[in-house]
């Protein structure tokens, strides 16, 4: 791909020897050390979540609930909301995974801005401490919806300190995006053409244009909500003259994109490794590539179905409706074209492929269920029930979380230099996948039978599907321990990883693992395509 | 334990029928999906010898064709959907009216005939049913699984919704909008009953007076026929020297308001009129009518509407 020299570095060139000390971590400018730091914030982020999430299975194990209150409950679905979409799913690829490989990608030496960078980390942190203070010292109760009136005039939780801890996350989401942009517009290294860029780059440039556009929209509507709880300005509130509908309105013109900022990366990830385990080129990548854009540009346009029973117009629901079907299609494409990539390849079932495979899955399932919602007649029986949550969930735990565990594997040797333990790698694919599905599959049934959301206790009629689905989440739970483990392991005592330990195309596969500090001895030259994989002949002489 | 619903109203076997259309075209997707991944991973294994032949460079067909099935599958749903959702949101003009006010955490139900239960709803079978709801504080959401239906029900307004009952029976009614602590415990029943049942239970448990006769009370007690006159005929036609609108016949009929829009007089228009005066203004009188937000829970504010829509010319006469 370019003539880079991989010189055998010493020790000290690395970017994890520059350097061993408090100091030299938490004033680092160096994009690969930032990432480090993320990745122990939003591990411990995911895992008080995911706590929270096993709280919640638990207690609806039996009909009356098994934990005593109601407030508790309400409590802990509103922590495992918050937590996991604004300190896990929304930051999680790009800060880690983005962060590290963005300027290696491209060939550069760090990101446009290292020192914003940083800032974004040091925000995330105190968002995080605010949020932890926020929902530890009481907690909020709203659901990490906030919907109005409810959480403006009549809930007495910590919902102004969450508020600031989001707007406080927000503004991390911003620097970072904002990095990205410019650092994608600007360091691409000669020859590197944006038709040469690899898709992860190109899904994190599409979610980068939407946290710049999507995320102050957030944070006016919780400055304004904080407003009318605490100074009785009437914006939200009926009875200060205000509109309950225009809250939802405005969090859901952030919060549906949001949704893609989450899925894009994971779109990026997959189309990274698909290619590189089958050693065959993206098939049509120009198509992958546009579909990201289309979606950027659609998921603006389609935040009114979560309101289709909320009292808008009819009219609206139509537009709303039809949109939604439309934002389907670029996802559908992506998927069609990953299956492509696999024919006539030359398959091999690393854990990053295994986890990638499960993505296709769940992915595919969790987005034609959406179809289900987004047809409007179907969706007034289903919103607002368990379909709607073993939706996201396939979508967002089944499809994201996935896409983030293959990304983490397959940069594990390149991140770490060392490479983590295969066969527990490819049980911990394994072991989510039938995990997940056992936990969220019996939850589509539920809801079509009717089982409310946010509901502390329920009918005795649902018992059956519910046991089934906290049982799925104690092997799911399992799942995601198994990773902690074998990872941790791997840092101490893994085998030390090669500079392309899966042969596979990329700038960053091109410098040593860990990379050095400066990322490249000398900066490369692009001359030809991505996803140049060899021929097959030569592939299946290695095989 | 049971994995089927019943389907109580004329329109929940439609919509069974479009989720089916959904599954069927899911499930065919899915194994699409699922099989060629299958096949190729077995296939075209790295081990394999399987002769791959030269890759095709010319991608644009193949992308063409699945963009184009995709958007017509769709599309197709969509319009399903659509259609469904559209006749569902327009009641019959026959329909008979039920009152549902929500609250932390319960439902209350008013009949026209000022009956009154909460966390039940009892109603005909065979004969279109339109509920009336708001909310006295938060949102809330009424939803009846065996009916396929749910509308949120907000404070401040009155969102409606329509069914038709075919088979007798009880139902469960959950609220299905996070509404606060005791949100899981805001359940309750829809009793259906055959038209003489529910006559003989609107007998039973029937109340000295109708929901618009309760309004009249109302109507002297907080003085509104001290300007709009005692049988809401308007200021200029009683004694009272303030000039306020008549009420008569003003149900379902066109306003001009001083902005020079007109609107139609809806249950939710005569509200705004008594609670938030200020933003409907009628053309032609003096801004004296004084807000009474606060002063009128949502149960009398019902009662008040009900007595003004029974205001017809007919009956003056």
């Amino acid at each position: 791909m370019s003539e880079v020299v991989i010189e055998t570095p010493g020790a000290a060139a690395s970017y994890l020897a520059n350097g061993v000390t408090l100091r030299s971590w938490l004033l680092t400018t160096d994009h690969k050390r930032i990432a480090v730091l993320y990745f122990g914030t939003i591990t411990f982020f995911f895992f008080i979540g995911g706590g929270a999430a096993a709280l919640l299975r638990y207690n609806l194990i039996l009909p009356q609930g098994m934990i005593g209150s109601a407030e508790t409950y309400n409590r802990l679905f509103t922590l495992h909301g918050v937590v996991m979409v604004w300190f896990f799913l929304v930051p999680a690829v790009p800060v880690t995974l983005g962060n590290f490989l963005v300027p290696l990608m491209l060939g550069a030496r760090d990101l446009a801005f290292p020192k914003l960078n940083l800032l974004s980390w040091y925000l995330f942190v105190a968002a995080g401490f605010v949020v932890l203070y926020a929902l530890f010292a009481g907690g909020v109760d709203t659901g990490w919806t906030f919907y109005t009136p409810l959480t403006s005039a009549y809930t007495n939780g910590h919902v102004v300190a969450t508020a600031v801890a989001i707007i406080v996350a927000g503004f991390s989401s911003i620097a970072t995006g904002l990095n990205f942009i410019v650092t994608i517009h600007r360091l691409r290294a000669p020859g590197m053409t944006w038709y040469r860029m690899p898709v992860f780059l190109w899904s994190l440039y599409a979610t980068s244009v939407i946290l710049v556009l999507a995320t102050p929209v957030l944070a006016m509507t919780l400055l304004l909500l904080a407003f009318e709880r605490i100074f009785h300005i009437g914006v939200f509130d009926p009875s200060l003259g205000g509109d309950p509908l225009l809250f939802q309105h405005l969090f859901w013109f952030y919060s549906h994109p949001a949704v893609y900022i989450m899925i894009l990366p994971g779109f990026g990830v997959i189309s990274e490794i698909v290619p590189a385990f089958s050693s065959k080129r993206l098939f049509g990548y120009k198509f992958v590539v546009w579909a990201s854009m289309a979606i950027a540009v659609i998921s603006f346009l389609v935040w009114g179905h979560h309101m289709f029973v909320a009292g808008t117009s009819l009219y609206s629901a139509l537009v709303f409706s039809i949109l939604s079907f439309m934002v389907a299609v670029p996802s559908a494409i992506k998927v069609f074209n990953w299956i492509g990539t696999m024919h006539k390849g030359f398959i091999r079932f690393d854990a990053p492929m295994l986890y990638a495979i499960g993505f296709i899955g769940l992915f595919t399932t969790g987005g034609l269920t959406g179809l289900f919602v987004a047809a409007l007649a179907a969706d007034v029986h289903l919103t607002q029930t368990y379909f709607v949550v073993a939706h996201f969930h396939y979508v967002m735990v089944g499809g994201m979380v996935s896409a983030y565990f293959a990304g983490l594997h397959f940069w594990w040797p390149k991140i770490t230099g060392r490479m983590y333990p295969e066969m527990w790698g490819r049980a911990g694919a394994v072991i989510i996948f039938i995990g997940f599905n056992l936990t969220f599959f019996p939850q589509f049934i539920l809801g079509y039978l009717g089982m409310p959301r946010r509901y502390h206790s329920y009918p005795p009629e649902f018992e059956v599907l519910n046991v089934l689905s906290s049982a799925g989440a104690t092997i799911l739970a399992m799942g995601y321990l198994l990773p902690l483990g074998y990872l941790t392991w791997s840092l101490f005592y893994g085998e030390r990883a090669s500079a392309n330990p899966w042969n596979a195309t990329g700038l960053e596969w091109q410098t040593a693992s860990p990379p050095l500090t400066d990322n490249f001895v000398s900066t490369p030259t692009v001359t030809e395509p991505p996803y140049n994989y060899p021929p097959p002949e030569v592939v299946h002489r290695h095989a | 334990m049971r994995f089927w619903l019943p389907q109580a109203t004329t329109s929940a076997a439609e919509v069974d029928y479009l989720i089916l259309a959904l599954l069927l075209t899911s499930c065919a997707i899915l194994a699409l999906v699922f099989g060629l991944i299958l096949l190729y991973m077995i296939k075209y294994r790295a081990g394999s010898g399987i002769d791959r032949g030269v890759p095709g460079e010319k991608t644009w067909r193949m992308e063409a064709a699945w963009t184009v099935g995709t958007l017509l599958i769709f599309f197709g749903l969509f319009v399903w959907g659509a259609d469904l959702y559209v006749r569902l949101f327009q009641p019959p003009s026959n329909a008979l009216k039920i009152y549902v006010i929500g609250k932390q955490w319960m439902w209350k139900i008013e009949h026209q005939g000022g009956q009154r239960e909460i966390n039940a709803l009892h109603l005909p079978v065979g004969r279109p049913i339109q509920l009336v709801m708001t909310s006295e504080d938060v949102i809330h959401d009424f939803a009846i699984p065996a009916f396929r239906i749910k509308h949120d029900v907000l404070p401040g307004r009155y969102e409606t919704l329509w069914f038709e009952v075919n088979e007798p029976g009880i139902y469960r009614l959950f609220c299905t909008q996070l509404c606060g602590t005791g949100h899981a415990e805001m359940f309750g029943e829809i009793v259906a009953m055959s038209a003489p049942g529910y006559q003989n239970w609107l007998d039973q448990n029937g109340a000295e007076e109708t929901l618009a006769k309760a309004g009249e009370t109302l109507f002297m007690r907080y003085g509104c026929s001290g300007c709009h006159g005692g049988n809401g005929a308007g200021g200029s036609q009683s004694e009272s020297t303030v000039p306020a609108p008549s009420l008569t016949g003003l149900y379902g009929s066109p306003v001009t308001l001083i902005d020079g829009s007109i609107i139609t007089a809806d249950d939710l228009y005569i509200r705004d009129c008594i609670v938030l005066p200020d933003t409907r203004r009628v053309a032609g009188y003096p801004p004296l009518m004084p807000s009474f937000a606060g002063q009128i829970s949502a149960e009398d504010l019902l009662k008040i509407i009900a007595y003004i829509k029974s205001l017809t010319p007919e009956k003056q006469l």
